[in-house]
Parts: C-alpha cells; sequence; structure tokens
C-alpha cells in the first residue's frame, strides 16, 4: 500500500518541542519535530531508548501535553485527548478484574453505545482479532499473545482513524510477536482494518521495516527526526531479501552513527559531565560484554551479537557505548571490536582488571569530577545532594538519579570512593588519598 | 479470518427458568430474609423517643442476641459511612493539587488525635441536634467508630488513587472514559484489595470504640444505647460478674462471626481484584463465599445487578469525560494558588485565634501545663508497655512465624485477639486490682496493653514468615544459631514489621489510656496519675476547656513521637531492612 501525497493528513504536529523542567530550565526531551500521518499508511517511529519515540506518541494521543508547537487532528490543534486516536500499550493494560468482552467494550461504553448494540461491536471485533471463544475469559487466563489481542480489540473496536501502537510487540516472545505481527499485516492489506492509519513505536528495526510504509528515525538527546525511509517492498515482506537487508543495514548505521560524532575523537569539545552521560551500565554487564567479545577476532556486527546473546539490541547499547566511553571498544561500521586496553581488560584476573579500570574510569568526566571533589574535601566525604546539584543543571531528576547509580557502580569496583547509602554520604576511598594527584585543568 | 455465522447470544431475560433450584440456593434466600428482618426490627428502635437522663437498660439475659443486632447494626452503618467518607476524601486530595496540600496532613493529624476524647463533644452536639430521641446518641456512637475506622481506610485508597499504573491512566484518557467509569472501572477495583483489608483491620479497632461508646458519661448525664456494650456497663455498676461473662461471650461470638460471614468471604472475594496478571499461588478462600458461589443467586440477581450498574454508568455520565486540558494558563493557576492559601489560612488562623481566645476567658493559657505533665506519666506507661510487650511478644511471635503449621493455626487466632475490644475486660482487671492491691498507676499499664500488645505479636509472625526460606538454610548451613542469629538474621528481618506493629500498638495505648486510667467496678473507682485519666474527668464533668487542652496536648504527644521516633525507624527499616 503507497501512500499517496494527496492523501489526507489525519494527524500533524508543527515544531513539537517536549522538556521536562529540569534544576538550570527545560531539558528538551524532543526538539522542533514536523510530522504527518497520512490516510493509508503505516509509520514507524524508530529510535533507541530515551529517544522521545514513546513522548511523541503520547504527543499524538494527546495524552501529555507539549512544551511548544502544536499537535493537531484533521487540522484541528488539541485541546485534550485525541478523539481519533486508540492506543495499544507495550504492557497490554488490561484490566484484570473484566473479562475479554468487558475489556473490549470499555470504549463504546464510555460513548454511550447501547448494550445491545456494544456487545455486537465487541464480538466483531474479538472475532476479528481471533479471540473467538475467549470473550468470557479473564485476562490473567490468557498467554500474553493473546492479552495482546484484547489490547487490538479494545483499540479497533471503536474505530479510531488513527491506530498508536507503542511497541505492541516487544512484551511478546520471538514466535508470538512474529505471528501477530503478520496476522495483523494480513488485516492491514485485506482492507478489513477499521482505522485509517497506523502509528507504531518500536526500538526494532526488522519489525519497522516489516510494519511501515515509512520509517522515521529519531536521535537522543534531544529527540529530534534524524531521518526519513520510505519502505516501497511489496507486501508480504519477506525478511531474507536483499532489499529488507540493505534497508535493515542503512537504518542501523544511522541509529547508531550519532554516537561517533559526539565521543572524544572530536577534539574541540572538552567532555564534561554534562555532555558526557554515562550509559545505563553495570560493571558486571560491561566486563561479561567485553568478554564475549574478547572471543571475536573481527568487529562482530551488533545485531548478530544480539541475536546471538538472545538480547534485544536495545539491551547492547548501553554496554556497547560503556565499553566505547572506557576506550575498551571501538564501534565502526563493521561492528564493534576490544581495542588494546579492553583485550587486556578481558583477560586479566579479578585485582589487575579492577587497575585497569580504574585508571580508565577515573578519566571519565563524572566519575572524575566526584573523585576530584572528593579529594579536595577536608574528609574526604561529601553528601550526594552536593552531586544531585551540580548534575540538576543538565539532567531531569531520574536522569540525575540513573547517573549517580552507574557512578556510585564504577567508582565503587574501581575502588575510587564508597557510598553509604543510610547517609546517603559519598567517602574516598583512603588509597586514592594519598595519591592526590594534581587538578586536571 | 473472516468473521463466521455466529449463533446470537441474547441475554436470557428468565435465566433462572433454566436452572435446578437447589438446597443451597434456598438457604442462601432465608439468610438473605432473616438479615433484613433483624435490621428493621432493630431500627425500629432507634427511634424511639426517650429523655436520655433515665434510660435504665433491662438487663435481662434473653436481651442480649437484640442488643448484640443493634451493637452490629452500629458497627456496619459506621463501616459504610467510612466507606462513602474514603471515597470522597481520597479521590478530592488525590485529584486536587490544592485540596491535597490540606487534606493530606489533615489525616496524618486525626489518625493520631485520641478518638476516644471526641466522643463527648461528638454526643452533645448530636444529642442536641435530636433532643427527643436515640437518634442523636446513635450517631454519635457511629460518629466513634467512624473515627476509629475511616483514616486508615482513607490513606490505603488514596495511595491506591495517585500510585494507579501509569498505562491505567493513560487508557482512560485515549478511550475518553467518563470520569464515573474511570473511578468505578478502573480505581476503585484497583484499590480494592488494599481498601477490603484495611477495612477489616480497622473493623477489628472498632469494637473497642463501640463497647466505649454505647455507655459514656457526659457533664454529669450517663447516656446509655441498647447494645453489648451498655450490657456489660450496667453489669459492671452492679458488680454482677455473671453477666459480664455472658457480655464478654457474645462479644466474642460476634467478632468471630462477624469475621467468619463477612470479611473472610470479602477478601476471597477481592481476590479477583489481585493485579497480577498470573494465577496466585497462594489465595484467600472462604467456606461462606464458596457456598455463595455453588447457588444460583448470583445469576439471578445478576441483570438486576447490570440494570443498576447501568443506571449509575448513566447518570455517572454527568461528571464528564476522563480529560486532561492540555493547555494551562500559568498566570490563573498561580492566582488561583495565592487564593487558595489565603483562603485556607485565614480560616486556620481565625479558628486558632478564636479558640486561644476561648481558652483566654474561660481558664487561662496556662490550661496547658497539667495535662502536659500529666502526659509525661502516660508517655512513661506507653513506654513501658511498648518495651514489655517487645521482651515477651516478638520471641513468641518469631517462634509462630518460623512454623508454618504453627502459624496457619496463630494468625487468625492473633487476628480475633487483636480485635477483642480490651476495654471489655477491664472490670475483670479493675476487680484482680481491688482484690490484690495492685495500684492502678501500675495496672494501668496492664490495661492499656490489653489490647495494644497483639499488632507487635501479629507483626513479628508476620516478619519471621517472610523471612525467605534461602536465608534461614544459609544461615543453619554456616551453623548461625542463638544470639548471633538473631543478630545477623531475625532481628533485621523482622525489623520493618515490628516498627508497623509498634506505631500501631503505641498509637492504641495512648488512645487506650483515656478508659484505662480511670476504671470502676461496683462501685470502686480508681483513678491513675495521666493524662487519659485527666481527659476522662474533663469529660465527664463537662469541663470543655480542660477537654480540649487535653486533647491538643495527647495529639502533640502522639504527632511528636511518631515523628521524632517512629517515623525515623520507619525510614531505617525501609532504607536498611527491606527484604524486597
Amino acid at each position: 500500500m503507497t501512500t499517496q501525497k494527496t492523501n489526507e493528513v489525519l494527524l500533524a504536529t508543527d515544531r513539537l518541542t517536549k522538556s521536562y523542567a529540569g534544576a538550570d530550565g527545560e531539558l528538551p526531551v524532543l526538539a522542533g519535530i514536523d510530522l504527518q500521518i497520512r490516510e493509508g499508511e503505516i509509520v514507524g517511529l524508530l529510535g533507541r531508548s530515551g529517544s522521545g519515540k514513546s513522548t511523541l506518541l503520547r504527543c499524538l494521543a494527546g495524552l501529555i501535553p507539549p512544551s511548544a508547537g502544536t499537535v493537531s487532528y484533521k487540522g484541528a490543534m488539541l485541546t485534550g485527548s485525541n478523539p481519533g486516536t486508540a492506543m495499544v500499550f507495550q504492557t497490554f493494560a488490561l484490566l484484570p478484574w473484566l473479562t475479554v468482552q468487558q475489556n473490549v467494550e470499555l470504549g463504546l461504553e464510555a460513548r454511550g453505545v447501547p448494550e445491545a448494540e456494544r456487545a455486537q461491536a465487541a464480538l466483531k471485533a474479538i472475532d476479528l482479532i481471533g479471540l473467538d471463544g475467549f470473550e468470557s475469559a479473564y485476562p490473567k487466563e490468557l498467554s500474553g499473545g493473546m492479552r495482546q489481542r484484547v489490547g487490538f480489540a479494545r483499540a479497533l473496536v471503536v474505530e479510531p482513524d488513527v491506530l498508536l501502537m507503542d511497541e505492541p510487540f516487544s512484551a511478546l516472545d520471538v514466535l508470538t510477536a512474529e505471528n501477530l505481527r503478520g496476522e495483523l499485516l494480513e488485516l492491514w492489506s485485506s482492507g478489513q482494518f477499521p482505522t485509517k492509519a497506523v502509528v507504531v513505536v518500536t526500538h526494532n528495526i526488522e519489525e519497522a521495516v516489516m510494519l511501515a510504509d515509512r520509517v522515521i528515525v529519531l536521535g537522543s538527546r534531544p529527540g529530534v527526526i534524524k531521518a526519513e525511509y520510505r519502505v516501497d517492498l511489496a507486501r508480504p515482506r519477506a525478511r531474507d531479501g536483499k532489499e529488507f537487508d540493505d534497508l535493515v543495514s542503512t537504518i542501523y548505521a544511522t541509529m547508531t552513527g550519532r554516537e561517533r560524532e559526539l565521543t572524544p575523537a572530536a577534539p574541540a569539545a572538552r567532555r564534561t559531565p554534562a555532555n558526557t552521560p554515562l550509559p545505563p551500565a553495570s560493571v558486571d554487564g560491561l566486563s561479561g560484554l567485553a568478554e564475549i567479545l574478547a572471543k571475536h577476532d573481527e568487529p562482530v556486527d551488533l545485531a548478530d551479537l544480539a541475536d546471538e546473546l538472545g538480547l534485544d539490541v536495545d539491551d547492547l547499547f548501553p554496554l556497547v557505548d560503556a565499553l566505547d566511553l572506557l576506550g575498551f571498544a571501538v564501534v565502526d561500521a563493521d561492528g564493534v571490536a576490544l581495542t588494546d586496553v579492553g583485550a587486556e581488560y578481558a583477560g586479566a584476573d579479578v585485582q589487575t582488571s579492577k587497575e585497569i579500570f580504574a585508571a580508565t574510569a577515573s578519566e571519565i568526566p563524572l566519575v572524575r569530577t566526584m573523585l576530584t571533589s572528593l579529594q579536595r574535601t577536608d574528609g574526604g566525604t561529601l553528601r550526594v545532594g552536593f552531586f544531585r546539584d551540580l548534575l540538576a543543571h543538565h539532567y531531569t531528576s531520574e536522569q540525575v538519579a540513573q547517573q549517580l547509580d552507574v557512578a556510585t557502580d564504577w567508582g565503587r569496583y574501581a575502588e575510587l570512593y564508597s557510598y553509604n547509602a543510610i547517609d546517603e554520604e559519598y567517602e574516598l576511598d583512603p588509597a586514592q588519598r594519598t595519591l592526590r594527584r594534581p587538578a586536571p585543568e | 479470518m473472516l468473521s463466521k455465522k455466529r449463533i446470537p447470544r441474547a441475554a436470557s431475560t428468565l435465566p433462572w427458568l433454566r436452572t435446578q433450584f437447589g438446597w443451597v440456593d434456598w438457604v442462601v434466600a432465608a439468610a438473605v430474609l432473616v438479615l433484613f428482618y433483624v435490621v428493621f426490627r432493630i431500627a425500629e428502635g432507634t427511634t424511639v423517643s426517650f429523655t436520655p437522663e433515665h434510660v435504665a437498660l433491662d438487663t435481662n439475659p434473653a436481651r442480649l442476641p437484640y442488643y448484640a443486632g443493634r451493637s452490629l447494626l452500629r458497627m456496619f452503618v459506621a463501616l459504610g459511612v467510612s466507606t462513602l467518607f474514603t471515597f470522597v476524601y481520597a479521590y478530592a486530595a488525590a485529584r486536587s493539587r490544592r485540596l491535597e496540600k490540606v487534606l493530606i496532613p489533615a489525616l496524618d493529624i486525626l489518625q493520631s488525635v485520641p478518638v476516644l476524647a471526641f466522643l463527648t463533644v461528638a454526643i452533645g452536639a448530636f444529642v442536641a441536634l435530636f433532643p427527643h430521641s436515640f437518634i442523636g446518641l446513635e450517631f454519635a456512637s457511629i460518629f466513634a467508630i467512624f473515627t476509629s475506622q475511616a483514616w486508615n481506610m482513607t490513606f490505603s485508597f488514596y495511595h491506591s488513587l495517585i500510585t494507579l499504573p501509569r498505562e491505567l491512566d493513560e487508557l482512560s484518557r485515549s478511550l475518553r472514559l467518563t470520569r464515573w467509569m474511570r473511578f468505578w472501572r478502573i480505581e476503585v477495583p484497583n484499590g480494592a484489595i488494599g481498601l477490603i483489608w484495611n477495612g477489616m483491620m480497622s473493623f477489628g479497632g472498632g469494637w473497642f470504640f463501640l463497647v466505649a461508646s454505647e455507655a459514656v458519661t457526659v457533664a454529669n448525664s450517663e447516656y446509655n444505647l441498647p447494645g453489648v456494650g451498655a450490657y456489660a456497663g450496667a453489669a459492671i455498676v452492679r458488680g454482677n460478674l455473671d453477666d459480664v461473662f455472658l457480655a464478654i461471650l457474645t462479644m466474642a461470638i460476634m467478632v468471630i462471626g462477624v469475621n467468619f460471614f463477612f470479611w473472610r468471604p470479602m477478601t476471597a472475594w477481592a481476590e479477583k481484584f489481585k493485579q497480577e496478571q498470573s494465577e496466585a499461588t497462594e489465595v484467600q478462600r472462604s467456606v461462606v463465599l464458596n457456598f455463595l458461589r455453588r447457588s444460583h443467586w448470583p445469576q439471578i440477581l445478576a441483570p438486576a445487578r447490570r440494570a443498576i450498574t447501568g443506571w449509575f454508568a448513566r447518570a455517572g455520565r454527568v461528571f464528564g469525560t476522563d480529560d486532561r486540558p492540555l493547555q494551562v494558563s500559568d498566570t490563573r493557576r498561580r492566582a488561583g494558588d495565592i487564593g487558595f492559601a489565603a483562603v485556607t489560612l485565614a480560616l486556620i488562623g481565625w479558628g486558632l485565634y478564636s479558640l486561644l481566645r476561648y481558652l483566654r476567658t474561660t481558664a487561662g493559657l496556662g490550661v496547658f501545663l497539667e495535662p502536659f505533665l500529666l502526659g509525661l506519666f502516660t508517655f512513661g506507661r506507653v513506654i513501658v508497655l511498648v518495651a514489655i510487650a517487645t521482651i515477651i511478644w516478638v520471641p513468641i511471635g518469631v517462634r509462630i512465624g518460623s512454623s508454618p503449621r504453627l502459624a496457619r493455626i496463630a494468625q487468625p487466632v492473633v487476628q480475633i485477639l487483636a480485635s477483642f475490644p480490651a476495654n471489655f475486660l477491664f472490670p475483670l482487671a479493675t476487680w484482680l486490682f481491688v482484690r490484690t492491691g495492685l495500684s492502678i498507676d501500675v495496672g494501668g499499664i496492664l490495661l492499656m496493653g490489653l489490647g495494644a500488645q497483639w499488632y507487635i505479636l501479629f507483626n513479628s509472625i508476620a516478619g519471621a514468615m517472610a523471612i525467605p526460606t534461602d536465608l534461614r538454610e544459609a544461615m543453619d548451613n554456616l551453623g548461625v544459631h542463638g544470639w548471633q542469629r538473631w543478630r545477623r538474621l531475625i532481628i533485621p528481618a523482622i525489623f520493618p514489621y515490628y516498627v508497623t506493629g509498634g506505631i500501631t500498638a503505641s498509637g492504641g495505648a495512648w488512645n487506650a489510656s483515656i478508659v484505662a486510667e480511670v476504671v470502676g467496678f461496683g462501685g470502686t473507682t480508681l483513678t491513675a496519675h495521666g493524662l487519659g485519666a485527666y481527659i476522662a474527668q474533663a469529660t465527664e464533668a463537662g469541663h470543655y476547656p480542660q477537654l480540649i487542652a487535653g486533647i491538643a496536648v495527647m495529639s502533640l504527644y502522639v504527632v511528636g513521637l511518631n515523628r521524632l521516633f517512629w517515623r525515623r525507624l520507619y525510614r531505617l527499616a525501609e532504607a536498611r531492612y527491606s527484604l524486597a
């Protein structure tokens, strides 16, 4: 199904910006998004976690207010929740105390549809989505796939113009997800689908290429539209085709590319805790990945690696970022490979690897800042609030907590400083006190 | 996947025609009929006109079932009122950012205030409102029970409202549900389990206030309501131990009966509101609920139920759609905030001013000094009580909780013991004190502890039961026994539970001091030194300035103790000793 430019625009955003309050003003999550959803198309919103793709979807649904710019439905600016959309949730969001049919009827009941009519429409939707025979079951009796079918039926029964899906398949196992995706596309192609357009949020590149007519890639911090790809492959699409593969590779390169623009390789930008956030990776996780990489002689493709480990690519990104940041690995077009230090780290015994980690971790902006701050205080202790305030200018409070969690984990492992959770205090490791090094500036 | 031909599933209009009416159904029908009859008979008596000063209670034991019914009716009316209050108050607090700032701290204070001391004020007000009937007294009693039940339930429901899973909130708004649907189909079911369990606990605490509120003396006049508490009160005045025992027996039957016929089925029924998306392994069961489910009544009543909920759903549309405007004017919001704060502060200021003026013109502001000093005595009693209860009940609770078999038997028993109104036993204790010559200053500790101790036991059992088996096995494996095991495993593990028990026990003890520091049996009255006795005496004599000062000082003690001591322990428990 190809989309003509002449098709009616159902949803549109105009310089949509969404930011959350930080101590030093607003921290943007989405910055100036211009997007149009037209009748007859499936649009895939693709991005890494933190790219604001779910936020964008909720702005389209009218569930969260934009900080600047507008969202409109059929040309009218939204003032509340969008009457022309219905959502399918990653976690299904079924009410466990209602039967399948009651869950599906919710939206109709809200519109005041009489009981008999409501039941008829619900049964039709249940039928359409393949839930026949499950009407009187409770959600907890169903498997994950069946539950998400209820989620679909509930959204479709109100016949929204645009169906919004927030990672609808990511909570399902691979086989179930594949099956459900296939059935959904079949319905869409058969023309029985009661909606005019679909927006699907995903972090899975193949899924996006499989489903969408248009794939929009969002970049992180702040979320902007980084690239847009038109997918003109005929449906049903086969995963093993060359065109399919090429497109996936191109998008993949776009998604991983951005990190290199910001990495220290560009000597001009001085690294600070503000522009170099710590990726949410535990020491265990990143050393585990380093040991796996050590078994490969050549750069490993991240998607292949994820497959091999049975993980999502999204789960690997923070670990790879961490190895990159620590100088243990390099990422390029061929994939990820360990550096010499990285190989040494992966092969060393516990004490040696700790020393290697400490040497490189103490050069990472946030860890370095914390270490030198502690070295400059007389008692060698500082309240967590001090660092919280420091970071609050650049991150939301959730991000601040995450940054400090990672910095605590890394610092403890490297034996640079310790953290006392009861007093909420960081304490310099005695060994670091004697090694008082000159301030880096 | 084309839709197949479907047999229309028309809702049958008379479903019971197709089902056999079994004996189960007859029993259920008869039970409901009897229940209605009893409620009507009992309610009939409440509007009998009377002159409050001269109500002699008929102490014929044959009247006890009737009295029990009256007492039960009060309890359930109070529970209904508490539930309604919970919905309105918690909803207002959760929905309005401004009201929340006032309502939640107010709730925190209200639950620390000695409820019993308010009883007198309430009785005065209600009797004045309905001068020639029992209704005023009934309301006062119901009010007393209500004040003991409502706060916990409200907190629980408020908490469930503000922690509603994000996707359910988004679901409701994206489907544009009506506000009523959001409340009734999402928010109430979501909070139902907490509400029912808290209701059960609060109901247990309510018995105490029922007993205390059925027979009271305010400003030198005696008020009696037909009920088990008043019956016991009359027996105590006459010094008739046999009648006291009968009343205690009736009380025990009521407590156990309500638990069996009402709360067990309720908690078992509430299982369907569990959020977890898989079948639970450990479920609440109830014989009564299974019996009801085996009958055909639920199906027969289904059309009526649907009609009623349908009617409510239609009527509920007046509350509008669950939506939040995307654009809010900042200046208007700020102006609203300022206006709201100004009005609130002005009201509080005016209230404080008139209160102080009242106290100054009547008893002088020095009136706070005496209750404050007396409060130290009661404070001492509370400390000793909690300490002794800890030393006795924690080891026993841990022993019970460590054995699943023992715990299964002991837990419901302790729950019932905790609900049994301790003030019922006061006359027996008084009789004992008189016989042995034990000073009420010391004996008061025992009386206050009669009810309060169970919370410590109950929570110790729960804490010990929550210790994971692998931790126990690890300790066994490492040979950690005796004191070391207590220090390293048991005490840290039960600590969060113990703190919860301690807060409840100490709050309960303060409240109980009002009835425990002045006790009588057959013409002998024993009075201890303490804030509870001070309040009780001010009540009896109708000295309102002293009463107000007493209530204020006791609230201050309770709030202070909670803030400075228990809350710190609680935070420590959460941060450091949580097993989750």
